[in-house]
């Protein structure tokens, strides 16, 4: 099959690429081993700091509804932290904008969302929060199966049970000024948490269950379709296994799924992710790039490796495939002629990028808007 | 030897990291809570299942083997096959007499063609589907594929003759289906494989390619099958010839549960086993040409069969609708129609079967298309059943907008 561009990795940075390539009339194949980091996502776009409305609008075109307000928001574990562009799910406070009495409503025997650590990390900040725990009939069927109590089974039946929950919540309401709920709202249509909102005589916030991530997955979906109606191909569940180069050019892309019939493209874009999606690979004594063999930025020395501090930031997750200033890849210190490298598998190579979603936006919109270029 | 290679294990369970993806994306555990979920069916399980066979679980027989779960994770488990691998090796129960009919496809098949007209009658009667509900457990809302009178093989026996003077040949797995019950897609495949200067011949002797029996718990008689099937397969790839098929099922069968279920060597066949769509696409694209009809218009919707999915191959398919001129093509969103093969068949399955599917049906009617295009007989039924829409395989559409 030839193609214009064939994308390698469809998390949110192949995805991004995709669209912005077939929008600029290029055709291109996403190659996707299994899901992505999207599926883990807390609807923070980590880094970016300047308003941006080019990422709104072009997320808007795929129906994510995104904000940007420069504050904090309430993770899953009750901690505070700064945050700016995000979904629309996201509540961020602006500086003294904290709640001063929050309701936190959980549902019952569900264990993945933390109602008393949120507590705990509101009270600090001298919040005072309730905590309570509702049933909803819809769900008791979920209770035949408790180990598979999970955000995402729950949302399903949230998709049409919600108005139920804002009921409860308007019951138990006394003089909170904020509701604090699971993020299990609008898997299917990313209205409903502002729906959830109108409907709650105050402030709603949706924080953070343990994965998978509900507005994270329905990203996922809504950008992939996007890209398929844009006519992109899609090759869900597939890997790329092996490339075929002539000189400094790669030609064509070999996969699992369609041995024996190579993807030939004039250009290429690598979006494997980090070491989580196997983008980059390690053993005790070193780190590479599986699929092409790139020059990877790492250190040498293993001890140097990790903090033993867990929650530190950990140097490890700064590697990443070395390129040049267009996010060309390098190959024993030579340049790839035809080959970009976007998203986490950049690690901390390109400060000026960001890091997180952030990193993964700029850098595909840089590599497709200069594809699109040539 | 290294760590890794002491730890690793088969269909790489170990490197599952429990982050429930594949259970976000299982279409059962959405509609039927008694089904632990692919995560606890597969590798959990599979920790405690080598420790002791006392921790299987019956209720893995309500997974429907569509492998969205495979598809979807993000670390390489082969999740479905850990729970189909387990069901043949712990579940040890004879398969019921409506589990062994309904998997037995050739064999009743070939029973019933002789008879087809009193078969199709006497099946399609209220009376009948009452009493297979009640004897047999198979639910009376579905319709038994209609038997043909005439089989596909000795259409095309006919034809053998006609067939060899084309230049190039390829051989023609049809599997039960288009023999027992749809010769008419047989047919179209030649017309054309023939349009592109390719003559179509049998294998020596086909037989079914088993999937219905290795999810019914008939593993022994389809790895029977398998044997055969890689042998005839074999003579066919000895003389040089591309293998195709128009079934999504049958093709991901003997392509991979072959070799990861049954244990059954296909490496010599495998590279040369193509399914019709993907075998097309590759001569269009290296010049063949087809002359389409100026005056044809189809409104299509394709729907990705599970199956297909695995694959991956449905791209294929999807190029070769869009390619046709006056064809307006919708992608549908990859989700399970929920009939899968025999499961649906089942009195048990039924009401998950159909709300499984509720989301694509709904989708279909939105689009509101003039025909649905897929791979798969057993999607057929189903969505034709649901929806009233017409299905029809992209080969037949290819075939009906030639010039
Ligand atoms: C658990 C987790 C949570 C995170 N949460 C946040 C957050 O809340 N906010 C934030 O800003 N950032 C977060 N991040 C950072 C995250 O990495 C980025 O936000 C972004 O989603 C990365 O996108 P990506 O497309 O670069 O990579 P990924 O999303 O990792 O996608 C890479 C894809 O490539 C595929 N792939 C790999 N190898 C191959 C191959 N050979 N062939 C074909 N496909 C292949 C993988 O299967 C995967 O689907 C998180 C990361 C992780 C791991």
């Amino acid at each position: 099959m030839k193609l214009n561009t064939v994308i390698i990795g469809g998390g949110l940075a192949g995805l991004t690429a995709g669209i912005r390539l077939q929008k600029a009339g290029k055709s291109t194949a996403i190659i996707s081993a299994g899901q992505n980091a999207l599926h883990f996502f807390s609807g923070r776009f980590e880094s970016v700091s300047e308003s941006s409305a080019d990422f709104i609008d072009f997320f808007a075109e795929a129906g994510v509804r995104l904000h940007y307000h420069e504050g904090v928001s309430l993770m899953p574990m009750g901690k505070l932290v700064p945050s700016s562009l995000s979904l629309e799910d996201v509540s961020i406070f602006p500086e003294g904008g904290l709640p001063r009495k929050a309701l936190i409503v959980n549902f019952t025997g569900y264990h993945d969302f933390f109602s008393s650590f949120l507590a705990e990390g509101l009270e600090k900040e001298g919040c005072a929060c309730r905590i309570r725990f509702i049933r909803i009939d819809e769900m008791e069927r979920l209770r035949e199966s408790p180990s598979e109590m999970r955000s995402v089974h729950i949302a399903r039946i949230m998709d049409k049970a919600w108005e139920k929950v804002v009921q409860e919540v308007r019951v138990l309401l006394k003089d909170e000024d904020t509701v604090i709920l699971p993020q299990v709202f609008g898997l299917k249509d990313s209205h409903t948490p502002s729906l959830i909102r109108e409907r709650i005589p105050a402030k709603v916030v949706f924080a953070g269950t343990l994965p998978p991530s509900v507005p994270g997955i329905r990203t996922q979906l809504q950008l992939r379709r996007r890209y398929e109606l844009l006519g992109g191909t899609f090759l869900m569940g597939d890997e790329a296994v092996s490339a075929e180069t002539d000189g400094a050019r790669v030609s064509s892309i070999s996969t699992k799924n369609l041995q024996g019939h190579p993807l030939e493209a004039e250009h290429f874009i690598l979006a494997t992710g980090g070491f989580f999606s196997k983008g980059l690979s390690s053993n005790p004594q070193k780190v590479w790039e599986p699929l092409f063999g790139l020059d990877v930025e790492a250190l040498a020395d293993r001890n140097e490796w990790y903090d033993p501090d867990f929650l530190k930031e950990q140097p490890y997750m700064g590697f990443g495939v070395k390129t040049d200033a267009s996010l060309r890849a390098l190959k024993a210190g030579e340049i790839i002629d035809n080959l970009y490298v976007a998203g986490s598998i950049l690690g901390a190579t390109h400060p000026e990028l960001g890091s997180g979603a952030g990193l993964a936006l700029r850098s595909a919109f840089a590599v497709a808007d200069l594809i699109a270029k040539l | 030897m290294t760590l890794q290679e002491y730890t690793s294990s088969i269909h790489n369970f170990e490197e599952c990291m429990k982050c429930t993806v594949c259970t976000a994306y299982c279409p059962v555990v959405q509609v039927n809570p008694l089904y632990p979920g692919p995560k606890q069916a597969g590798p959990d399980g599979e920790r405690l299942r080598l420790k002791d066979p006392y921790f299987f679980n019956k209720a893995l027989k309500y997974c429907l083997n569509c492998k969205r779960c495979e598809v979807a994770c993000p670390s390489g488990v082969h999740v479905a096959d850990l729970i189909q691998a387990a069901r043949i090796r712990y579940d040890h129960s004879a398969p019921k007499l409506r589990d062994r009919l309904l998997a037995s496809t050739d064999f009743m098949g070939s029973l019933a063609r002789p008879f087809a007209p009193i078969v199709n009658a006497v099946t399609g009667l209220g009376v009948t589907k009452k009493v297979l509900d009640a004897t047999m457990k198979i639910d009376s809302h579905r319709t038994f594929p209609k038997y043909s009178a005439s089989s596909f093989e000795r259409w095309l026996k006919r034809r053998r003759k006609e067939q060899a003077a084309f230049p190039e040949q390829v051989a023609y797995f049809h599997g039960c289906y288009v023999n027992y019950n749809y010769p008419q897609l047989g047919k179209d495949l030649v017309k054309v494989l023939n349009a592109l200067g390719v003559g179509v011949q049998l294998l020596e002797k086909e037989k079914c390619c088993g999937i219905a029996m290795i999810v019914n718990g008939m593993s022994k008689e389809a790895t029977k099958h398998a044997v055969h099937n890689v042998a005839v397969l074999g003579k066919a790839v000895e003389k040089g010839l591309k293998v195709v098929t128009t079934s999504s099922t049958c093709t991901l069968t003997m392509r991979e549960e072959y070799p990861a279920l049954l244990g059954v060597d296909n490496s010599a066949v495998k590279d040369s086993l193509l399914l019709a769509t993907r075998y097309i696409f590759e001569r269009l694209e290296a010049g063949a040409q087809l002359k389409f009809r100026p005056d044809f218009h189809l409104k299509v919707a394709y729907h990705t069969p599970c199956h297909m999915e695995k694959l991956g191959w449905g791209v294929f398919s999807e190029k070769l609708l869009k390619m046709i001129p006056g064809v307006e093509f919708t992608l549908l969103d990859s989700a399970c129609c929920g009939i899968s093969g025999t499961y649906g068949f089942k009195k048990e399955n039924y009401e998950a079967s159909q709300a499984i599917g509720a989301a694509l049906f709904e989708q279909i009617r939105a689009v509101n298309p003039d025909v649905v295009a897929c791979d798969c007989e057993t999607c057929k039924w189903q969505i034709e059943m649901s929806t009233g829409y017409s299905v029809k395989n992209p080969i037949s559409i290819l075939a009906e907008a030639l010039a």
